[in-house]
């Protein structure tokens, strides 16, 4: 756990103890109706054990951060090809803070191109995926993320 | 202050986090399970099942509305979905067609993996339903994994269950099998915009005709001798009415939501309320009982042991009833 604000009983309420599945929340934020590849990452992360909460099309950042909080994930993977990105994945992780839950990793998976890479990892996402990334770099990276 | 004592004053963090402790059964949610009983045995647990594909989500959406509309009742959803057999991931959907109820912090929706347990529910349902009721929800919804026609335990657990029928799934054949529809307190046709709709009416009416008389016997396994109001057989004169629903219009909701009104009404007049309350923890501390003494017995036999007395039975040496006698050698006999 990299974060230091948490009391030790949230950390030990969220870390992946053993016996615990990690609980994935995939979600649409903004306006593009294409979910092909949010299916394609729900099913290939449900395969490696994990339990995915799928919540569909067209979601709020508010939407997205109070499933978050109401289904105690422990990732977000967020998937956007309308090109807002910049705009909704920062107003995502602000509200998991302002909820408490600034030890939820956020993966993102769509059309990025390369310049925004730097600015999402400083404001705090785990991986980012465009076209052709494979499912297993998904599934690994998620269970490293994990274990850190 | 303890994550219970953060839940009780209302902190949603600490909701989340104790209903994750009790879904994976830690002994945190535990002792959070038995310092947060008291504050329980409020909420009125409505239970919603049927097929796959007629409509359950769409109708618990559509009810919680309602009842937050309406009623400004704090809704709670607990939405079960099966886990794979084979690697024990789950993708859980249910969220999908409940997207109208969010950004009400009124309601609280929770999904939960079945993680192999059948019976349409999770092993560890009935604890985050505990917890809901201690925060104070005052109407939890529990939707099962909707697998189908064995899917009766939800009956255990709320106090009024609503089966979610739809045109075009089944003949009269189907409606008389023993099971599901006998769970029934409500009847629900949703999708009755569709063709066929009257002749699943007509199944279901005539299943109820037959199907009435005996299913309360069933429900409650003979216990009903303990509440005091039970000499006449009261609890016997509710008759599960049918409704029809356009859950994804919104159509026969407030109907829906008054003859669940009326049946919690019947359930406190008639003592079937209690009734089921004391059935239902009975079952609980049943299954809590068979769970510690088969732990405890194995932290008291060798696995070695187990294993001989394993291998007398492979041999036919020993029949597996005396295999039993054996391993107990007198304890708890």
């Amino acid at each position: 756990m990299s974060e230091q604000k948490t009391s030790p009983e949230q950390g030990d309420a969220t870390s992946p103890t053993e016996g615990r599945r990690i609980r994935v929340l995939v979600a649409k934020p903004g306006l593009d109706g294409h979910d092909r590849g949010a299916k394609v990452v729900a099913r290939a992360l449900r395969d490696a054990g994990m339990e995915v909460i799928y919540t569909g099309l067209r979601q709020t950042p508010e939407m997205v951060a109070e499933a978050a909080l109401q289904e105690d994930v422990d990732v977000v993977g967020l998937s956007i090809l309308s090109g807002a990105h910049m705009a909704l994945v920062p107003r995502v992780l602000e509200l998991l803070k302002a909820n408490g839950q600034e030890q939820v990793k956020v993966f993102i998976g769509g059309i990025i191109p390369d310049e925004d890479l730097p600015r999402l990892k400083e404001i705090g996402v785990t991986g980012v995926y465009g076209p052709g990334a494979s499912t297993e770099d998904i599934i690994r990276q998620v269970k490293a993320a994990m274990t850190e | 202050m303890s994550l219970a004592e953060q839940l009780l004053s209302g902190n949603r963090l600490a909701l989340t986090r104790l209903l994750t402790q009790v879904e994976n059964d830690t002994p945190e949610g535990r002792a959070a399970l038995t310092e947060l009983f008291p504050h329980t045995g409020k909420a009125h647990l409505i239970g919603v099942t049927g097929a796959p594909g007629t409509g359950k989500s769409s109708l618990v959406n559509r009810l919680a509305l309602h009842f937050r509309r309406q009623e400004e009742r704090r809704v709670a959803v607990v939405a079960v979905d099966p886990s794979s057999p084979f690697t024990g991931g789950a993708v859980l959907g249910d969220r999908v067609r409940m997207r109208d109820l969010s950004g009400d912090t009124g309601v609280f929706i929770r999904s939960m993996a079945s993680r192999g347990s059948l019976g349409g529910l999770a092993r560890t349902t009935a604890g985050l339903v505990q917890i809901f009721d201690a925060a104070g929800f005052d109407t939890i919804l529990i939707e099962t994994v909707g697998a189908g026609q064995a899917e009766v335990e939800v009956a255990r657990l709320a106090h009024t269950t609503l089966v979610i029928e739809a045109p075009g799934l089944g003949d009269d054949v189907q409606a008389i099998k023993a099971g599901i529809l006998e769970i029934a307190d409500i009847l629900v046709v949703n999708k009755a915009d569709r063709p066929g709709v009257e002749n699943t009416l007509k199944a279901l009416k005539s299943v109820l005709e037959l199907a009435h008389p005996v299913r309360h016997v069933f429900q409650h396994h003979g216990k009903l001798e303990v509440v005091a109001a039970a000499e006449e057989p009261v609890y016997s004169s509710w008759i599960p009415p049918i409704l029809k629903t356009v859950a994804t219009e919104g159509e026969g909701i407030s109907e829906l939501a008054d003859e669940i009104a009326r049946h919690a009404g019947y359930l406190r007049e008639s003592g079937d309320w209690a009734a089921r309350e004391r059935s239902r923890l009975g079952s609980e501390l049943d299954a809590l009982l068979r769970e510690t003494l088969v732990r405890r017995f194995r932290e008291q036999v060798s696995k070695s042991r187990y294993e001989d007395v394993l291998d007398k039975v492979f041999q036919r040496e020993l029949a597996p009833w005396e295999a039993v006698k054996m391993l107990l050698n007198g304890r708890f006999e």
